[in-house]
């Protein structure tokens, strides 16, 4: 499908360039150089015709390699998605048969049937989405709430805040799971303890121990607070002299221009939260509570060769977040890139 | 630069509150200029104001910040001193955790496990992020498509990927190994192979993380002047000594970047190792934070495993400090802080 594509844009770009040195080759006659949209490559005087050529059949052969290239690199990306997908609508004599072909011979959703009888999937896909929309409400709302004040307010003590956000981002996360997980064992008042935290399991178990602590994830701070500082501060300053208060200057005048970042900062966290492993692992053991990737994983061990039901397990967990991707992917990457350039 | 169409895509929403409040500010437009500099009188109350807002504003990322950040530092800093392990009584062991570690046989496995993967893992990951970057830097339709299909697999979990994976490295019916063997190329057991398991994870995590660092390299292409390459081809440099002369100093900070991530994240490696493997074949691919993972939740030592979560900390930060240094940061401090200096003349205006 993707050679295919390539194929057909290859082609009509063909005809524009070959259409463009003729372009130029009229506006040689006028005196003043025609604006033409692309730069063309150094203006090739008349006489030398045969150069020009040379140089187009190069181009051309450059071209051709630059789309080997590519299409070659997106069969790598690419390819192990459209088995995994071909697989899990397999059989399992069609797999076992070792078969190559990409589209089954005998399709089949006995694999996912499968997945959904033999483990509660349904269970960890709900308690997945619970996870990824509570961490991308709590990081959209104090991420921006906390960026917008390292942005846009002006207070003593500022900088070392920021620096502490930032500080935190290069410690690994290993350092902080044992004794987290121990403070959430501990909290008091939840989870059958007392005040001081003691006799029953605390948060963990619940949906919190894996919300609260990423709350306000440095992460998210910093995004947002690199995203207000692009936008003026007059528009404060003006609200400001009105009497509006800064909390009415936040909701009102810079959250609905700040609606781009904070929607990727959404869909980044969602993603996060979604493809969570290790801390779910840990903090959430009961069954019930149990995410699509811990599910996932401990599938892997079970149903080692299962691979029917392995890969449509795959799929399932995948699709939530491919399918944001699809649809929200220009505003993804160039979210990333965004934070990348700072 | 690449921010530009989120930002243009702001502007025009952003266009109506603007006016909005432009419209009184415009009749605001001078005393803007009192409440600067002389209006003393009324820039205490919004000054006090504001600073009051911003704490309220920070309350809740700072108090989650203490109690799910700092306390557990310090926390992870007490218990590495004591035999802590939940149930029964702890001691104060003072240093006994730390030296235990140099004796520790497999401290030393998962050390030099992750170090292989980190040593294969971070060039392969540059090199190729950097590799997609050039090829997808230039203007054509199809970029776009292109760029799209090379992040695909960052949007999937590591497990996911990993799962994928495992299919894929079967050593009989694996994509990988029947596409070897249209190559006569009789492809090892990979995941069964100790030889193999480790560089099959790098070739795992490559696959699924080139494309991040693809799109930090891709914002670093956009910013290389484009005047220097048409300098350089003036004075007949061919493409690999652009490359070399023009792209790659450019691009020193975004590769810094890169390199960076790339050190930090490969010394964390865990999900694949615990997906994939499980630390086998012959604890070939128990990786640190695996092992730290098996200690403290496992076995219940969690004294021992914080002194060893603390140890891969001071790794990880002698690698990206040398990583620093390597990578000439000084001329980015210069241009940082010329950058921070333009940014606040410009806000005293």
């Amino acid at each position: 499908m993707t050679a295919l594509e390539s194929n057909t844009t290859a082609a009509g770009s063909g005809p524009v360039e070959r259409h463009r040195p003729t372009a130029s080759a009229t506006s040689t006659s006028t005196p003043t150089p025609t604006p033409t949209p692309t730069p063309t490559p150094t203006p090739t005087p008349v006489a030398d015709i045969p150069a020009r050529r040379r140089r187009s059949t190069r181009s051309r052969v450059g071209s051709l390699i630059w789309y080997v290239a590519v299409i070659v690199l997106s069969i790598i990306t690419i390819a192990p998605l459209v088995w995994t997908l071909s697989t899990s609508l397999k059989p399992a004599t069609e797999i076992l048969a070792g078969a190559l072909n990409l589209i089954p011979a005998d399709p089949t959703i006995e694999n996912y049937l499968t997945v959904f009888e033999d483990v509660p999937f349904a269970r960890y896909f709900v308690n997945s989405l619970i996870l990824g929309i509570g961490g991308a409400i709590t990081n959209v709302f104090f991420g921006g709430l906390g960026g917008y004040a390292l942005a846009k307010l002006r207070f003593r003590g500022r900088s070392g805040v920021f620096a502490l956000f930032l500080a935190s981002l290069m410690i690994p996360s290993i350092v902080t799971m044992i004794p987290t997980f121990l403070i959430l064992r501990g909290f008091p008042l939840f989870g059958g303890n007392d005040v001081l935290g003691q006799g029953g399991l605390g948060l963990l178990n619940t949906y919190a121990a894996v919300i609260v602590p990423g709350a306000a994830g440095a992460f998210a701070v910093f995004f947002m607070k690199q995203f207000f500082e692009t936008m003026p501060d007059e528009l404060g300053e003006a609200a400001r002299i009105d009497g509006a208060s800064e909390f009415r200057i936040f909701a009102q005048i810079y959250f609905p221009l700040a609606k781009a970042g904070m929607a990727v900062l959404a869909i980044l966290s969602f993603q996060a939260g979604w493809n969570n492993f290790l801390w779910p692992l840990i903090v959430l053991n009961n069954p019930d509570m149990m995410t699509v990737q811990v599910g996932l994983s401990s599938f892997v061990n079970n149903y080692e060769t299962a691979f029917g039901p392995l890969m449509a397990g795959t799929v399932v967990a995948s699709l939530p977040v491919l399918l944001i991707f699809i649809v929200a992917q220009r505003y993804i990457i160039e979210g990333v890139a965004h934070v990348g350039g700072k | 630069m690449s921010v530009q169409p989120v930002a243009s895509g702001t502007l025009p929403s952003g266009a109506l509150p603007a006016d909005v409040v432009g419209s009184p500010g415009a009749a605001g437009g001078p005393p803007r200029r009192g409440s600067g500099s002389g209006g003393r009188r009324p820039a205490h109350p919004t000054a006090r104001q504001m600073r009051w807002n911003a704490w309220a504003f920070l309350a809740v990322p700072l108090a989650l910040f203490a109690v799910f950040m700092l306390l557990p530092i310090v926390m992870a800093a007490v218990i590495s001193f004591t035999d802590y392990a939940i149930v029964g009584d702890s001691e104060w062991v003072g240093l006994e955790n730390y030296t235990r570690i140099f004796q520790d046989a497999f401290f030393w496995i998962a050390l030099r496990n992750t170090a292989y993967y980190t040593l294969l893992y971070v060039p392969l990951g540059l090199v190729v992020a950097l590799g997609a970057a050039l090829l997808l830097n230039r203007s054509r339709r199809a970029v776009r498509l292109f760029r799209t299909l090379f992040y695909i697999p960052v949007v999937s979990s590591t497990v996911a990927t990993a799962t994928i994976w495992y299919w894929l490295l079967n050593p009989q019916k694996g994509l990988l190994n029947v596409a070897l063997g249209w190559f006569g190329i009789d492809g090892p057991a990979w995941l069964y192979d100790s030889q193999w398991a480790m560089p099959a994870i790098v070739l795992m995590s490559v696959w699924a993380g080139f494309g991040v660092n693809m799109i930090i390299f891709l914002g670093g292409l956009q910013g290389v002047p484009g005047d220097l390459y048409e300098a350089s081809r003036l004075d007949g440099a061919n493409a690999w000594q652009q490359f070399r002369y023009v792209t790659l100093p450019s691009l020193s900070r975004t590769t810094f970047l890169v390199t960076t991530l790339l050190i930090i994240g490969a010394f964390q490696v865990f999900d694949q190792a615990y997906v994939l493997t499980k630390g086998g074949p012959g604890n070939s691919t128990v990786t640190m934070v695996y092992y730290i993972y098996n200690k403290g939740f496992g076995a219940l030592e969690m004294g021992y495993a914080s002194a060893l979560s603390f140890v891969l900390f001071l790794i990880i930060l002698i690698f990206s400090l040398a990583n620093a240094r390597l990578s000439n940061p000084s001329g980015d401090a210069g241009e940082r802080r010329s950058r921070r200096l333009a940014r606040k003349a410009v806000s005293a205006r």
